[in-house]
């Protein structure tokens, strides 16, 4: 029924994220299709890296380790925005496209970045992404 | 500072420094109703009182607070007048020297790393953030000034404003050294202390890994104390600087647009349609703000260039064409002549233009510096030293030149040639609007002229709030939106409350005085730029 299913995830808060990745996986062994786990970093240092080399590899590590854990096909995306605070759900849309997943598992909000009166991660990403979107609370 | 490149290598290779700070480890990130929030506890806190508290003391005490802080610009601009000029010109020489030196080829973000932004995106945002509203307001008066004070009788006499030793009666020399003048103040040095902060911001965050903040620059001397007070102070007067700085040309350019929608369409000035329009340009400024970096205030800057582009090439074209081209060659000659003379910091006797005009603007751009700067560093990733300071150096010196010439000889040719004097009558806020009035066209060219005076200010109030936003996030760039519109209007509020209140020029004042602390921090960042580049792979 699904491809591919995208986790947008954020590294500085995996431990908020278990259900989520829980779900996902989940629905990856039912369907036997393949995660990719996406992070959004901005270019300058953050709180989980000081560069965009390095939160892919922290990225690409996590997404080995999910793997592993929970017996997926794993594997990740990063994508470097200019303005995360503002850029965020639109880097989301064109990850969405550029890894051709067909379903998208992701907290409400992604976690970490404060919930504020513009929109939803989510709920942006629900009513502009042309594919299945399964929030979880 | 560690040597070895590990798996925190950036883009390529590159030295990064290794701290146990985290960026936004003394963050709080709290909900206020449905706003979020995440700031750094001291800075912001700090900051945002300080500055409520100084608007609230300036408006209170406004007999006392004008002239206190006039007296605090004037004795600094005075007194360190040498210690400015000498700072400027150590700027101008180390960018120089770096464009040369094989430390030019260190590529900022790591020796893989590529440009995020094209070259005219990239001009654009910095060239509209470095000067773009001062270049309306002084591309015709300031040439006049200097051109006016050379001529006049007793230039070079204790009294007169002019440059030098003037040329009193030699109208074509007075010419010349008005060009000359002008250009030295809008040239080389000021995009050298632009050049500097934005290097030293770029190449410790890029390349050392270090949060994109002002105190991480000072990394080298302080070491781990910058992530204390000493770094919660300079990144205070930083966001103490930039908004003051803000706020006031908010109010002034408010001023002058208005003065232009006068003179043109016959609205008259009232406090209300100034309160009116700094509410019109914070609400631009939102949306942009909102928007982003990318849809907001890098698409405001590409409008700009174009339509400053379009304005000069109409002046050249409309205006006194060969003059204006034979000009820029002329001009660029006697810069270069009186350039020694000009930036020397000892032993001359126009103490009205070096300490009046001179030293007044090298302290006004240092106090614009952090905000510049930092801005410049955010767009900057992926160019080589050389390709950066080429293009914050060379060619934004350039573009001044050109402009100047145009737009200044254009008017003093007006004056000279035609008798027209009426550019030379007019107040400040209105000779652009005067000279371009002599020209085909007026109606249309001013309303450009407006637009563009608008325009700038929203980029500028915009790109202002994005890097306050920064620094009293603590180096973070993935705050809440929120707290940007914040700031954003925390400035239009500190402006109207100025204008109508009172004391726009005292706080102008208070804001320059804090080019004197910052051309100590300045002197210190040249240091660590050179320490930090020495580490760099080439």
């Amino acid at each position: 029924m699904y491809k591919k299913i995208m986790v947008p995830v954020d590294l500085a808060h995996a431990d908020r994220l278990d259900k989520a990745l829980t779900t996902a996986a989940d629905l990856s062994r039912h369907y036997k299709i393949p995660v990719c786990y996406v992070g959004i970093t901005a270019t300058t240092p953050g709180p989980v890296a000081h560069t965009p080399e390095e939160f892919k590899s922290k990225l690409d590590a996590f997404a080995k380790d999910e793997g592993a854990k929970r017996g997926i096909d794993a594997s990740s995306l990063a994508k470097v925005s200019h303005d995360p605070s503002v850029d965020l759900d639109e880097t989301l849309v064109s990850a969405l496209n550029e890894i051709g997943a067909d379903l998208v598992v992701m907290a409400s909000h992604v976690p970490g970045v404060p919930e504020h009166i513009f929109a939803s991660n989510a709920g942006y990403l629900a009513s502009h992404a042309p594919v299945s979107v399964l929030v979880v609370r | 500072m560690s040597d070895q490149a590990d798996m925190l290598s950036p883009d390529g290779e590159a030295n990064i420094i290794e701290t146990e700070y985290e960026v936004g480890q003394d963050n709080i990130q709290t909900n206020i109703g449905p706003f979020g929030l995440d700031i750094h506890n001291p800075v912001f806190m700090i900051s945002g009182l300080t500055i409520v508290a100084f608007v609230l003391f300036t408006l209170a005490f406004q007999d006392a607070a004008g002239p206190f802080f006039n007296d605090l610009r004037g004795t600094i601009t005075s007194i360190f007048d040498w210690f400015f000029l000498s700072a400027a010109n150590i700027f101008v020489i180390l960018c120089l020297v770096l464009i040369v030196t094989p430390l030019g080829k260190v590529r900022l973000g790591g020796t893989e790393a590529v440009p995020e932004y094209s070259y005219t995106g990239w001009f654009a945002m910095l060239f509209a953030a470095g000067m773009g509203i001062g270049l309306m307001f002084y591309g015709v008066s300031e040439p006049i000034s200097h051109f006016s004070s050379s001529l006049a009788e007793g230039a070079g006499s204790p009294e007169s404003w002019a440059p030098l030793a003037g040329a009193a009666g030699n109208e074509a020399e007075a010419q010349r050294l008005g060009m000359a003048a002008t250009i030295f103040h809008w040239g080389l040095h000021p995009w050298a202390i632009y050049a500097v902060v934005a290097l030293a911001l770029a190449l410790f965050s890029y390349n050392k890994g270090l949060p994109l903040t002002i105190r991480s620059i000072f990394y080298p001397i302080f070491g781990e104390r910058v992530w204390g007070w000493t770094g919660h102070i300079i990144d205070t007067l930083a966001v103490f600087a930039t908004l003051f700085g803000l706020a006031t040309s908010l109010g002034y350019g408010a001023e002058q647009a208005n003065a232009g929608l006068e003179f043109l369409f016959g609205w008259t000035v009232t406090d209300t349609s100034k309160v009116f329009l700094i509410i019109a340009i914070t609400a631009i400024a939102l949306i942009s703000v909102v928007a982003g970096l990318d849809a907001g205030v890098k698409r405001l800057s590409e409008i700009n260039m174009v339509l400053a582009a379009m304005l000069l090439l109409f002046v050249t074209l409309v205006g006194p064409t060969t003059e204006i081209i034979r000009g820029f060659f002329a001009n660029l000659g006697a810069y270069a002549e009186y350039l020694p003379s000009l930036s020397n910091p000892f032993g001359r006797a126009d103490d009205n233009f070096r300490q009046g005009w001179t030293s007044f603007y090298w302290a006004w751009w240092i106090s614009w510096s952090p905000f510049v700067g930092m801005f410049i560093a955010r767009v900057s990733r992926g160019r080589t030293v050389r390709e950066f300071i080429t293009c914050v150096l060379i060619i934004p010196s350039l573009v001044s030149v050109f402009w100047m010439t145009a737009f200044g000889g254009t008017a003093i040719s007006q004056i000279v040639n035609d008798g027209y004097t009426a550019v030379s009558d007019a107040s400040l806020e209105l000779k652009l609007f005067v000279m371009l009035d002599q020209l085909p066209l007026a109606q249309i060219t001013s309303f450009i002229g407006i637009i563009l005076v608008i325009v700038f200010f929203v980029t500028s109030s915009d790109s202002g709030s994005l890097v306050i936003d920064t620094i009293t996030a603590g180096g973070k760039v993935d705050a809440p939106v929120p707290q940007r519109v914040f700031w954003a209007c925390f400035e239009g509020l500190v402006a109207i409350a100025l204008l109508l209140g009172g004391g726009l020029g005292a706080l102008q004042a208070a804001a320059v005085s804090t080019g004197l602390p910052f051309t100590l921090i300045l002197l210190l960042a040249c240091y660590a730029i050179i320490k930090g580049l020495r580490s760099e792979p080439r």
